[in-house]
């Protein structure tokens, strides 16, 4: 494999952590603050987009920082899957901040540049997980991130924040300091090496009963996937702003669980280590318990946010489930399911958020008729949830496509079976929001029929991303390619 | 050959004399002499730091007699960092005491300084020296000048804390100087290098045998290890908070120093993990004072007092790294020394800006302070996360090798505590966050209203700039810890 030594893995991390101090500095004067924000964001992306090429070639973009131990250095490595994952979180915030402008100020939320300033921290240590070279860098910045966030989940200050983030720390923390540090230690004390490998780490120090119970450690340490039974954190977090539920509870946060889940998987145990002992079935389980019961769930809720929340427990468990396949379509399936999921369920987060800004309305039971005062936002409702779902012509069909072939390829008619029962799910707690929201009789309607959407700032985020979710399904290349790059790079090109 | 290595410890003792005497013109002069004495003492310290590491060990006779009669200080790589390490951190707590002594002490400043150089002297000249006896004399000083800064704190409750600081600490002392006792009748030396040559030919000798324990005994008597760690809490936080700030950080640090150099240069590895067979149970016993510490912590009201309590449960880090018997271990004790002094001086430090503001840092007392000290809480907040073992700040690092070590050992049950104690600290840490964060009167509220704007109060911009360095220097320096590790700490043990 080629690789290339250069700075851009650091500098897309750093531009966010040195826009802060400027944040700060601009704090009496919101729109120089928010301009800076733009800046700090678009060059981010620039940076990402520029190694993008490269990637796509096959090659490997790395960088050493500090020598830490033999084995467990700081380091990045851009590899097909970092690239997609830090695609979809850079451009993603780039819309997001757009969308906080129009969310913050229409509710005249207090804090906005503290709020501005965790989330571009939150940001960067997205994009370092992203690169990470090996687990120890990749735990630092899960780390960095998990504390970065409870600040915006408790951006209120009140009883209410204040115990979502007290689930939050015990939840995040709890596991990442109790499950994942002493398996990562232990992991370094066997092989004496961190660094992500593509036929894993191990060769053969562990017996299955350890394995199983390192794998365990792993995944259930890392909680911010929300694979049940940690998943209780996610609805919880829900009272945080809705860009930061947008962005990092659909998109950052818990991605970057799946993303360690899958690092664990194919870089430290290894494909065929885990073939062996056929461990890749018991995650495909615990995924698909967790599939079903959160869509259940998700039908009862009636508060929009909270289901969207438990609806992305299910949807993150699909890419779980889908690498958990070990088998070529399955894990392209699942790593393409980060891009399609994210521009889908963000689109969702954003219709929740105007129509909280335009109305005040946080439950769907008081949504009735909502799509005659504001249709653009129900329609691009209605893209987002047709990705979710996975119908055609959207982005999530790709994905699910891949995984539904994944499951015949490794013939596993059970799984298949739960994918397609919670497609159905998906649809039983999606449509009829966008049901009654525009066929109701005049009776019904608990609107008057008169178009007020919400802020511009607030709508135009949600048009691009759905407009992005439908683009996918005719041009899902970049994100299709690298998932298909990084499934060659681990079963070994 | 130039007297860096004596400079360090005789500048600020001629600086404490200076500024008693100055105090008797003009009461203002101790300060500039005490800053001026121990600048000197920190540059020595860096010089002869980097000689150690560029060309080995130095040895200086003082006053030019050959050892085994003469005083000789050895220093190599381990105590160099320690001098370093005391030294920069007297200096820095100098600058940001001249606030709050004026406010805490005002009326005996000028004693407080003298008093503190010699407390900074002895802890200088216990890390330098090369002789056993010339260190108990040196710990005697050091202690007496805590037992007077103590007494010089809270008029209502620090005499009676100095008082059982006095009784407990001269009890160690007085162990170690039984067992030194001990050793120069088996060997008829005082000096370490001397010591150790004559002791390799009695390794089953019961007399050094007591020699050792007793040595031990009172020093984890002076190191606070738990069960021998009742004095500490009262005594650290009712002394003034100037004391505080660098007693905290220094001096059970320098005693577990003094721990490893006995156990490494004077009795040696041989004899303590292959003669005896005491390191699991002590490993044991380090285990039991993580956990009892941190649980103690948790019981408590007051931000000091919590935090003396979280000294405890980190000696039980150290104790149990360098008792492990591993080279792991060893590492992790040794940057441990390190990490846990300037996290501990960063704590100590927001704490200090804290009371200069609001002085009685109960708990309770501390809601709203993210609005009102941003600064301070910044500060706080990562000092906090190094002790709770967050990456990339110092304190994860050191956790890194001292569970490792506990993995290769098998010791898992230290390994558990350590990750336990990291997870107590994070409660203990965010229950005080939420006090500082979240609204008092907690009742949900429409969006935008309810957040009464609040004025920013800071300490002193002197406070303020060392206590965001001393954080800052915990990311830094966690992030060239593989740098310390590989240039001091892996060629000391070699």
């Amino acid at each position: 494999m080629e690789t290339i030594i250069s700075i851009k893995p650091l500098l897309a991390v750093l531009v966010s952590l040195l826009v802060i101090p400027v944040l700060v500095s601009s704090s009496d004067k919101p729109n120089v603050r928010e301009s800076w924000t733009f800046i700090a964001g678009i060059i981010k992306f620039l940076i990402v987009l520029s190694m993008l090429p490269a990637v796509l070639q096959g090659k490997q973009i790395v960088l050493t920082l500090f020598k830490i131990a033999p084995g467990a250095d700081i380091a990045f490595r851009v590899d097909a899957l970092g690239m997609l994952f830090a695609l979809v979180a850079s451009s993603l915030y780039i819309i997001t901040s757009m969308y906080s402008i129009g969310y913050m100020r229409g509710l005249k939320e207090h804090g906005q540049t503290r709020f501005a300033c965790f989330f571009a921290l939150a940001i960067s240590a997205t994009i370092g997980a992203a690169f990470s070279a090996n687990l120890l860098t990749l735990y630092l910045f899960y780390e960095v991130l998990s504390l970065a966030t409870y600040p915006l989940v408790a951006h209120h200050q009140d009883a209410k924040s204040k115990r979502a983030g007290r689930r939050y720390l015990i939840f995040i923390l709890g596991t990442s300091i109790g499950l994942v540090l002493p398996a990562m230690l232990y992991c370094y004390h066997a092989t004496g090496t961190l660094e992500f490998a593509s036929g894993g780490i191990f060769t053969g120090q562990l017996s299955k009963p350890a394995a199983t119970v390192l794998l365990l450690m792993f995944v259930f340490g890392f909680a911010k996937s929300g694979l049940m039974p940690f998943h209780s954190w996610l609805p919880a977090a829900m009272v945080a702003p809705t860009p930061v539920s947008a962005l990092l509870h659909a998109v950052a946060v818990v991605k970057v669980g799946v993303f360690s889940i899958i690092r664990v998987i194919t870089g430290i145990f290894g494909v065929h280590f885990l073939l062996s002992f056929n461990l890749g079935a018991l995650v495909a389980g615990i995924a698909s318990v967790t599939i079903i019961i959160s869509s259940c769930i998700a039908l009862t809720q009636d508060e929009f946010k909270r289901r969207l929340a438990y609806s992305t427990i299910g949807q993150l468990s699909y890419i779980v489930l889908g690498v958990a396949l070990l088998t070529p379509k399955g894990m392209t399936g699942g790593m393409l399911h980060i891009a399609m999921h994210a521009f889908g369920k963000i689109t969702l987060f954003f219709c929740a958020g105007a129509i909280f800004v335009a109305t005040g309305k946080k439950y769907i039971s008081q949504m009735v008729g909502i799509g005659k005062r504001m249709p653009v936002t129900m329609m691009a409702f209605l893209i987002g949830s047709m990705s979710i779902i996975g119908l055609p012509p959207t982005g999530g069909f790709i994905s699910k496509w891949y995984l539904v072939l994944g499951t015949l390829e490794g013939d596993q008619m059970i799984l298949l079976f739960v994918l397609l029962s919670s497609s159905l799910l998906n649809a039983a707690y999606f449509m009829p929001v966008f049901y009654k929201a525009f066929f109701c009789t005049e009776e019904e309607s608990m609107f008057e029929d008169k178009i007020e959407e919400a802020p511009m700032m607030c709508v135009i985020p949600l048009v691009i991303t759905a407009l992005i979710s439908f683009a996918l399904f005719f041009v899902p290349q970049p994100f299709l390619n690298l998932a298909q790059l990084a499934v060659k790079g681990i079963l070994g090109g | 050959m130039d007297n860096y290595p004596v400079l360090i410890v005789v500048t600020p003792l001629l600086a404490a004399l200076f500024a008693g005497l100055a105090a008797w013109i003009e009461e203002r002069l101790s300060y500039p002499i005490a800053l001026i004495g121990l600048a000197i003492s920190t540059f020595s310290a860096f010089k002869v730091l980097m000689r150690v590491i560029a060309s080995g060990t130095i040895q200086y006779r003082m006053a030019g007699w050959a050892p085994p009669i003469g005083i000789e200080y050895r220093i190599d790589l381990l105590n160099a960092m320690v001098l370093m390490l005391v030294s920069s951190v007297a200096f820095l707590n100098l600058i940001a005491s001249y606030k709050s002594v004026e406010q805490e002490t005002n009326d005996r400043a000028a004693s407080f300084y003298t008093v503190y150089l010699l407390f900074v002297v002895g802890l200088l000249g216990v890390t330098a020296t090369g002789d056993l006896f010339n260190l108990y004399v040196l710990i005697e000083i050091t202690s007496l000048t805590s037992y007077a800064m103590v007494a010089l704190g809270d008029r209502d409750r620090a005499p009676l804390a100095s008082l059982n600081y006095i009784f407990i600490g001269v009890i160690g002392a007085s162990f170690y100087l039984l067992g030194v006792g001990y050793l120069y009748m088996q060997t008829g030396s005082l000096n370490m290098a001397d010591v150790s040559r004559i002791l390799q030919s009695h390794q089953g000798s019961s007399i050094v045998l007591t020699a050792f324990i007793l040595c031990m005994i009172g020093l984890w008597i002076k190191m606070a290890f738990f069960p021998l760690h009742v004095w500490l809490p009262n005594a650290y936080s009712y002394s003034p908070v100037a004391f505080s700030r660098v007693v905290a950080p220094l001096m059970t640090k320098v005693m577990i120093y003094i721990m490893i150099r006995l156990m490494i240069t004077v009795f040696g590895y041989d004899y303590i993990f292959k003669t005896l067979h005491l390191s699991s149970a002590v490993v044991w016993l380090a285990t039991i004072a993580i956990l009892a510490g941190a649980i103690m912590a948790l019981a408590q009201k007051n931000l000091k007092k919590m935090l003396t309590y979280i000294i405890i449960c980190e000696i039980g880090y150290m104790v149990g790294g360098a008792w492990m018997g591993n080279q792991l271990g060893m590492t992790g004790a040794i940057l441990h020394i390190l990490n846990d002094a300037l996290m501990t001086f960063a704590m100590f430090l927001a704490v200090g800006n804290i009371v200069y503001k609001i002085k009685d840092v109960d708990l309770s007392n501390l809601t709203g302070l993210f609005g009102k000290m941003p600064w301070t809480m910044a500060g706080l907040v990562l000092a906090a996360f190094s002790i709770i073992g967050v990456p990339p700040t110092c304190g994860f690092f050191s956790k890194w090798y001292l569970i490792l070590a506990a993995f290769e050992k098998g010791a898992y049950q230290f390994a558990a505590a350590l990750i336990i104690s990291s997870l107590i600290c994070a409660v203990l840490f965010f229950r005080v966050f939420e006090i500082c964060f979240f609204n008092t009167d907690s009742k949900d509220h429409e969006h935008g209203n309810g957040h009464p704007q609040i004025k920013i109060e800071e300490a002193p911009v002197s406070m303020l700039i060392i206590s965001g360095l001393v954080s800052l220097s915990l990311i830094v320096v966690g992030l060239f810890s593989g740098t310390i590790v590989n240039t001091i700490i892996l060629p000391f043990l070699k």
